[in-house]
């Protein structure tokens, strides 16, 4: 029987093939739920989860709380704009104080990567859930996004999957990559020289490509990521139009791919830059099936979280 | 199968239970008309489908099957340090107003039971729930007994029963281990 033993989910990395089916079979399980007329099952009534965001953030803030809600938790945010952390308190002094409080899971997400292992050292009673640190993962969205193609395909091994975009700041990306080639699927990435990262195949089953043309040819998924204007300076790229030519994903360049290709985005989208509209609102376009995965996603980590042994 | 164990139903036996239960749930409801059948996975699920050819061969009438997985609504997830995989929970129909006979193959502590019928209260009110089960072995925690039962068999507390289903989910067998 398969078995999830970590206190905490940090990274994909962390994570073995085994985990990872088992934190998607159940996430399908639990999408049951969400389409009843009582949403709500009563399976973590009395734990307590706090999501702490250093970052903004809707669509995985509102989908962890839900998540949650589901589950019969209960959920209190902290959004750092109204937090302490404005008055200069350090998250060492907040994880402690939040640890007073006795929560049963802290999601987290921070801007320095990494930082999630420095705060589950610090609580060992508690489980951590990253919700994204800096540029190092985003699990939850690499398991949902894993989630969506599984329901499309039947099958992640054996994908060829297309990341398009600033593979050096995504954590996205790096997520995808991780559970992705532990699944047996095939990653290309493509992006402008200045955001792919050099030895970014050293991060698994990672082809790097020249041209976005090269990446899309024949893949069965085109994930296209944000372009991240608040994580960089404006040297990275001349402009967002020459951006969009060489590298935004549009009804042409999308024939390259498969013909029932899928095509993902994390969100937000800059539409025109990434992405254009026609593509957006496609019928290969699957960002709003991404989003509802994301909930039943959630709800499978919380569950295992909170089941599984202490470390 | 060890020395300890004895079949207390052969497949015959387990043949003749349920289609006996299927002739006492038309009586008892005068008809299928409002029935509507859930069994609790995995056992549950393959005696209700049994249960559900009978009335279809009595009445002629074929009633969809509904399966519920009960790890959700469990009252000792605290207590448990291993993971439970969740498994799928699919009701393919309303139960809203409905005679939900709910199916299992063991009738024990009561506690499944009590965790089944919250799951089926979550996806509607029906107009009432009966509980049909192959094997009553006793030892009750909650006020909790079954309508339709195909065969009493006393325990103690450290024997088990189990129930063999062949890989096309028929049952086979009830064995009795000490």
């Amino acid at each position: 029987m398969k078995q999830f033993r970590h206190k905490d989910i940090i990274a994909l990395r962390d994570l073995t093939k085994e985990e990872i089916e088992l934190l998607l079979e159940t996430a399908e399980s639990m999408r049951e739920i969400n389409s009843r007329d009582i949403k709500k099952v009563p399976t973590l009534r009395g734990r307590t989860i706090i999501n702490l965001f250093y970052e903004a953030s809707t669509r995985t803030r509102t989908s962890f709380e839900i998540a949650g809600k589901r589950l019969s938790a209960d959920t209190v945010n902290i959004t750092t704009s109204s937090s302490s952390t404005t008055k200069g308190e350090t998250l060492s002094d907040t994880a402690l104080n939040l640890l007073a409080m006795k929560p049963d899971i802290i999601v987290m997400r921070h801007s320095v990567s990494g930082s999630h292992y420095f705060l589950s050292k610090k609580m060992p009673n508690c489980s951590v859930i990253n919700a994204g640190d800096g540029t190092h993962e985003h699990p939850s969205q690499g398991l949902l996004d894993m989630l969506t193609m599984k329901d499309r395909f039947g099958r992640l091994d054996g994908l060829k999957v297309a990341i398009v975009g600033d593979i050096t700041h995504s954590r996205v990306a790096r997520s995808n990559i991780q559970g992705l080639t532990k699944m047996g699927s095939q990653v290309f990435v493509a992006g402008p020289p200045t955001m792919v990262p050099p030895g970014v195949e050293k991060l698994g089953n990672v082809i790097a490509c020249a041209t976005m043309k090269e990446a899309i040819q024949d893949a069965d998924v085109v994930m296209m990521l944000r372009i991240q204007q608040e994580r960089q300076g404006k040297t990275l790229m001349p402009n967002a139009r020459e951006y969009a030519r060489y590298y935004g994903l549009n009804p042409v360049n999308l024939k390259m791919a498969k013909p029932d290709a899928m095509v993902m985005h994390p969100g937000p989208i800059n539409r025109g830059v990434e992405m254009s509209s026609y593509v957006v609102d496609g019928d290969q376009s699957h960002i709003l099936k991404q989003v509802e995965n994301g909930v039943a996603v959630r709800m499978s980590m919380l569950y295992h979280v909170c089941s599984g042994e202490i470390e | 199968m060890g020395a300890d164990s004895t079949v207390i139903m052969d497949g015959a036996g387990v043949r003749r239970a349920l289609t006996r239960i299927a002739h006492e749930i038309i009586e008892r409801n005068k008809g299928i008309t409002k029935i509507a059948l859930v069994g609790i996975r995995t056992g549950g699920v393959y005696i209700a489908r049994e249960i559900a050819t009978r009335l279809h061969d009595i009445e002629g009438e074929r009633l969809p099957v509904g399966e519920v997985d009960i790890t959700l609504y469990r009252d000792d997830f605290k207590g448990h340090s291993l993971h439970l995989p969740v498994g799928k929970t699919d009701i393919p129909f309303s139960v809203e107003g409905k005679i939900v006979v709910l199916v299992d193959d063991v009738l024990f502590t009561g506690r499944t039971i009590r965790a089944a019928l919250d799951a089926i209260m979550d996806h509607g009110r029906p107009a009432a729930i009966q509980l049909a089960v192959l094997v009553d072995r006793g030892h009750r925690e909650l006020p909790i007994r079954a309508d339709f039962v195909g065969r009493n068999v006393p325990t103690s507390l450290k024997e088990n029963i189990a129930v063999l289903f062949d890989s096309e989910g028929l049952p086979t067998e009830v064995i009795l281990g000490k």
